[in-house]
C-alpha cells in the first residue's frame, strides 16, 4: 500500500453526477464537457503516475468567460475543481478525486499580443512553455523559464508551480518573469492584476498566485516578460572523482563573480544510464558538471577560461571544451535525456528538494547513506548552481511494497534537505506528494497563515482542496464546501 | 512625544505586538526613519522601532545568499558585500535626497516598501531578490516563509506578499536575499539631444539587444541638454565590446559622451535617488507604466501643470514633480494613468495633501476586496501601520 491517501469522495456529489454534468453542458459548448469514462481516462493522473482517479467530468473552456461560468456553476453545486495545465506535474498537483471536475487549460491556446518594444507577450495560459519562446524568437527574444517538460507543459501549470528550469540561476523562475494575469476566482469573479508595467499595484498578489498550485484561482491569461536572446552560449564539461570536489568547484565559480546561465550536476549512476541511452560519450567519473555561459564568442571564451582555471585547480578527472555547435549539443545531449535514460533502468520517483549550495556535498553523502539503508538506488541529476536537487529514486512500480519503501526514502531525503536549511520542493510543487511532509518545514501557525490566504480567495475551498496542506490540517476548511453546497 | 517601543529581539517584538493587540494600541513601524513621508499620512498610538533588531545572521558568498535582521542598515550590508565583490541586485533607491531626511535606511524597510533602483529592469526588484522572511503578524505570532534557497515552491509564497506590504501584514524581523556579483567594470553611454520619443525608442532597442543593459534612463533637462543614459556592465573586455556594438546599433550621428569612474557612479546614483528633484518640497509622483506610453503620458501630465519629469526603466518609470499642492492635480494624474494602465504613487507630498489624496492608486474593486481580506487575516485588529496603504476601509 502506498502512503499517500486522498479524502473519501463526497457521496452526495456522486449522487448528483448527472445533474452536475447537465448543468455544465448548459453553460458550455457541447464539446467542452467530457464525462464518458473512456474519454476522461487521459485526465486520471498527471506525471505522478502511481496515483490515478477518474474525475466526475472534465471541462475544457476556450476563454475567461467560460471559466467564470464554470466556477459559478461549481460553486453553486458544491463541486470541487481541480485545475490542470498539460498534466506534467510530478507532484500530483492535477490529480482529481472522484467527486471533482477537472478544468483543463488545453484549449486556451491563443497568443493575444506580442510587444517586443515593451518586452512582453500576452497569452492564454494553455499555450505551452516552448511555444511562447517560439512566438518571439523570430524577433530575437525568448521566454526564460525552461522546465525540462517545456515542450508539453502549459504556462498555466508553470504559474501554478512557479516553474524554473536549467537557466534560472541567471534568469530567475516564473515569478520573476510574470508581469500580469487575468484570473477567475472561485466564485467566478474575474480579476486583473498587473500588466505591461513593472511592479503590480498594492499587495503582491502576483507573487502569491505564482506557485499557489491552482488553489487561489484559474489564471486564464498572462503577461510574460520576454528577454533578448544572447548572441551565443557554450558549455564546458568537467568531471571529478569526488562529489565534494565538484561541489567546491561550483562554489568557487560563483564566488569568482561569474554567473553562468546553468550549472548542471550528474552522478555516476546517471552518467552510466545516460551514456547507454544517448551515446553522449560521457567520461567515467563520480561527478560531472556542465557549466554553460552566454555572450559573444569572445565573451564566452573569457568566461570559460576563468571557469577552466578554477576547475583545473581542483584536478579534474576530465575537462571537455566545445569547439563547435555539434560538440556543445553532445555535451548537453546526455543531460537532456537523463530522466528518460534513468527511466529505462527502472521506474523512479523524482524529488526536487532544494538545499543551500554550500550543503550540496553533505546532502549527496546523506542521500548515498539513505540509499544503502533502504537498499534502493538513487540517481542524482540536478541544477547545482541554485541547489535544486533532483534525486531519482529507482523502484519497481509493480511492487506496492517497493513503492512504499521508495516513498519513505524520499521523505527522509526531503527531511534532510529541510534540516540543512533547504526546502521540500524547488520547482515541482507540493501537490499530494509532499503534502504530509509540510510539517517538517512549517509550523502549524505558518501553515495556518498560508491557508488563511486561500480562505480570502476561495472561502469554500473549492479549488484543488486536497493538495499542499496535510489533510488533517485542512479538514475543517474542506468541510466548508459540503456545508455551503445547496 | 509618541511612545516608542524598541524591542531587542524577535521574541520581545512578538510580545510587544501581542500586548498592543490586547490593549488596542496602533503601531507605526519604523526602520531607519528615512522614508517616513512614504505612504498615506497616519497617526498611531505608538512607534515600533526595529533599530535594535539588527545584524547579519548569515552570509554565504559562494551561494549568493544573505540573511539579515530587519533593522540592519543598508550601509552595513553594502560594506560587507563589497568585500566579496557582491551586491544587492535591485540596488534600492535612497530616499534621503527627496525627503531631506537623515538616518540610515534599513533592509527591513526597503523590503517592506519593495524599493528598487534602476537595475529593476534587468535584475528584478526587491521582491525578486527576497527568498525568505520571518515576521510577526498582527496577532503576535512568529511566522516564517520561504527560506534561504533561490528556488522554493513549498506552500504559498508569503515572501513576495510581504514585500511591498508596508508593514500592514506583519512586522519583518529577518529577511533572506539572493545577491549578485558586482560587475568588473561599468560605464555610461550617453546620447545627447534626443527627444523623448526618440529616447524611448533608443532605450527599447538597447534593451532588445543581447548586451544586458543594466540601466536606461532619459533626463530631458540635464544641463540644458536632454540625455539618454545607458549603463553597460561586464568583464572589462566585454564592456568595450558591448559599447562598440551598442554605439553601432543606436547612435546615428548624435553627440555622445562616455562616462566611467566617479562621474558614471554619480550619474546613476542621482538617477536612482531622483536627485533632480531633491531641493524641493513640491509633490513628486512615481508612475509605473508601459514604456512606450511614456511620451503620451508625459504630454498629458504637462497639460495639468508645468510638470518636471525624468524617465527611468527605459521609460517604464516616470518621476514627475508637479507645481502645486493641489488634490485636483492628483485626480488628474490618476485620470491620465487610467487611460493607459499602470499606476501612480504620490511619493512626496505634504501631510495635508497626503491626508486628502490616496498616496497609492486605488485598486480594482475585486482586487481591493481581496487585499482587504488578506489584511484582515494577518492583522485582525488593524494595529500595524493602519491606513498607511489605504484601500482597507480604515481611512
Amino acid at each position: 500500500m502506498s502512503t499517500i491517501v486522498m479524502p473519501e469522495p463526497d457521496q452526495s456529489i456522486l449522487d448528483r453526477s448527472s445533474e452536475i454534468i447537465a448543468a455544465l453542458k448548459e453553460i458550455l459548448p457541447h464539446d467542452a464537457v467530457i464525462f464518458e469514462k473512456s474519454e476522461t481516462l487521459a485526465y486520471e493522473c498527471d506525471a505522478l503516475v502511481a496515483y490515478r482517479c477518474s474525475p466526475l467530468a472534465v471541462v475544457l473552456p476556450r476563454n475567461t468567460q467560460e471559466v467564470s461560468a464554470i466556477m459559478k456553476t461549481c460553486l453553486r453545486l458544491g463541486v470541487p475543481v481541480v485545475p490542470r495545465g498539460s498534466g506534467t506535474s510530478l507532484a500530483g498537483g492535477a490529480l482529481p478525486t472522484k467527486d471533482s471536475i477537472i478544468l483543463g487549460t488545453n484549449r486556451l491556446t491563443k497568443v493575444l499580443e506580442i510587444d517586443t518594444d515593451n518586452r512582453f507577450i500576452k497569452v492564454q495560459t494553455g499555450v505551452t512553455n516552448l511555444s511562447v519562446t517560439g512566438a518571439v524568437e523570430g524577433d530575437g527574444f525568448f521566454y526564460a523559464p525552461d522546465p525540462s517538460s517545456q515542450l508539453a507543459c502549459a504556462i498555466a501549470g508553470n504559474i501554478a508551480m512557479n516553474s524554473g528550469g536549467a537557466h534560472c540561476l541567471k534568469y530567475g523562475v516564473t515569478t520573476n518573469n510574470l508581469m500580469g494575469v487575468t484570473m477567475v476566482l472561485a466564485d467566478g469573479e474575474i480579476v486583473e492584476i498587473g500588466g505591461a508595467h513593472l511592479d503590480a499595484l498594492g499587495y503582491d498578489l502576483l507573487g502569491l498566485i505564482c506557485g499557489s498550485e491552482g488553489q487561489l484561482g484559474i489564471v486564464t491569461e498572462a503577461y510574460l516578460r520576454i528577454l533578448a536572446k544572447p548572441e551565443g552560449a557554450r558549455p564546458v564539461l568537467i568531471g571529478y572523482d569526488d562529489p565534494r570536489t565538484a561541489g567546491t568547484c561550483v562554489a568557487d565559480i560563483i564566488k569568482a563573480g561569474i554567473l553562468p546561465v546553468a550549472i548542471e550536476y550528474m552522478d555516476r549512476l546517471t552518467i552510466v544510464a545516460t551514456d547507454k541511452f544517448s551515446g553522449a560519450g560521457y567520461p567515467d567519473v563520480e561527478a560531472l558538471l556542465i557549466v554553460e555561459v552566454e555572450g559573444s564568442d569572445e565573451e564566452i571564451d573569457y568566461q570559460l577560461n576563468k571557469i577552466i582555471k578554477i576547475a583545473n585547480k581542483l584536478n579534474p578527472a576530465e575537462l571537455r571544451q566545445s569547439n563547435s555547435e555539434e560538440e556543445s549539443a553532445l555535451i548537453w545531449k546526455g543531460r537532456k535525456s537523463a530522466f528518460g535514460a534513468v527511466g529505462q533502468i527502472a521506474d523512479y520517483i523524482c524529488l526536487d528538494g532544494t538545499v543551500p549550495v554550500s550543503q550540496l556535498a553533505y546532502v549527496l553523502g546523506e542521500i548515498g547513506d539513505l540509499s544503502k539503508k533502504y537498499d534502493l538506488q538513487v540517481a542524482n541529476v540536478f541544477h547545482a548552481g541554485d541547489g535544486n536537487m533532483h534525486p531519482l529514486i529507482l523502484y519497481n512500480a509493480n511492487d506496492p511494497v517497493e513503492l512504499e519503501k521508495a516513498e519513505h526514502l524520499g521523505a527522509d531525503i526531503l527531511r534532510t534537505c529541510v534540516e540543512v536549511g533547504g526546502c521540500l520542493t524547488g520547482e515541482h510543487g507540493v501537490g499530494i506528494e509532499k503534502r504530509e511532509l509540510m510539517t517538517s518545514q512549517y509550523s502549524n501557525e505558518d501553515m495556518e497563515m498560508q491557508m488563511s490566504v486561500k480562505d480570502c480567495f476561495d472561502p469554500n475551498w473549492l479549488l484543488n482542496p486536497a493538495k499542499v496542506y496535510p489533510l488533517e490540517l485542512s479538514e475543517s476548511r474542506r468541510q466548508n464546501l459540503k456545508m455551503g453546497a445547496k | 512625544m509618541d511612545k516608542i517601543f524598541s524591542p531587542k529581539d524577535e521574541a520581545e517584538l512578538a510580545q510587544i505586538i501581542t500586548k498592543a493587540k490586547s490593549d488596542n494600541i496602533s503601531l507605526r513601524i519604523k526602520g531607519g526613519g528615512t522614508r517616513q513621508g512614504l505612504g498615506n499620512f497616519i497617526k498611531t498610538d505608538a512607534i515600533l522601532s526595529l533599530k535594535n533588531i539588527s545584524g547579519i545572521s548569515l552570509y554565504e558568498p559562494d551561494a549568493l545568499t544573505l540573511v539579515a535582521k530587519a533593522g540592519t542598515s543598508i550601509k552595513e550590508i553594502n560594506k560587507l558585500l563589497k568585500k566579496e565583490g557582491q551586491r544587492l541586485g535591485f540596488d534600492p533607491m535612497d530616499h534621503r535626497a527627496i525627503y531631506h531626511s537623515s538616518g540610515e535606511p534599513t533592509i527591513g524597510a526597503i523590503i517592506a516598501a519593495n524599493i528598487s533602483g534602476s537595475r529593476r529592469i534587468i535584475a528584478g526588484g526587491a521582491r525578486d531578490a527576497l527568498i525568505g522572511v520571518r515576521f510577526i503578524n498582527g496577532s503576535g505570532e512568529i511566522i516564517k516563509n520561504g527560506g534561504r534557497v533561490m528556488k522554493n515552491v513549498t506552500g504559498l509564497d508569503l515572501v513576495k506578499l510581504m514585500a511591498g506590504s508596508f508593514g500592514t501584514l506583519g512586522v519583518l524581523s529577518e529577511v533572506s536575499l539572493k545577491l549578485l556579483p558586482i560587475a568588473q567594470r561599468e560605464l555610461s553611454l550617453i546620447i545627447n539631444g534626443q527627444s523623448l520619443e526618440k529616447a524611448i525608442s533608443t532605450m527599447s532597442k538597447a534593451l532588445g539587444s543581447p548586451f544586458e543593459i543594466t540601466g536606461a534612463a532619459f533626463l530631458p533637462n540635464e544641463k540644458d541638454e536632454a540625455k539618454t543614459c545607458l549603463r553597460i556592465e561586464g568583464f572589462s573586455s566585454q564592456v568595450d565590446y558591448r559599447l562598440k556594438k551598442l554605439s553601432e546599433l543606436l547612435v546615428k550621428g548624435e553627440k555622445i559622451e562616455i562616462l566611467e569612474g566617479k562621474l558614471h557612479e554619480k550619474l546613476w546614483q542621482s538617477i536612482r535617488d531622483v536627485k533632480t528633484f531633491k531641493n524641493s518640497k513640491k509633490p513628486l509622483w512615481r508612475l509605473s507604466i508601459k514604456p512606450s506610453d511614456a511620451p503620451a503620458i508625459s504630454n498629458q501630465l504637462s497639460k495639468i501643470t508645468a510638470a518636471d519629469m525624468i524617465f527611468d526603466w527605459a521609460g517604464g518609470l516616470i518621476w514627475a514633480q508637479l507645481q502645486d499642492e493641489d488634490n485636483a492635480q492628483a485626480d488628474a494624474v490618476r485620470h491620465i494613468i487610467k487611460q493607459f494602465g499602470g499606476h501612480a504613487t504620490l511619493v512626496r507630498g505634504s501631510d495635508e495633501l497626503r491626508e486628502v489624496v490616496d498616496v497609492f492608486q486605488p485598486e480594482q474593486e475585486m482586487v481591493a476586496k481581496l487585499s482587504s481580506s488578506i489584511r484582515q487575516k494577518f492583522d485582525p485588529s488593524g494595529i500595524l501601520n493602519p491606513n498607511l496603504m489605504g484601500n482597507f476601509g480604515e481611512k
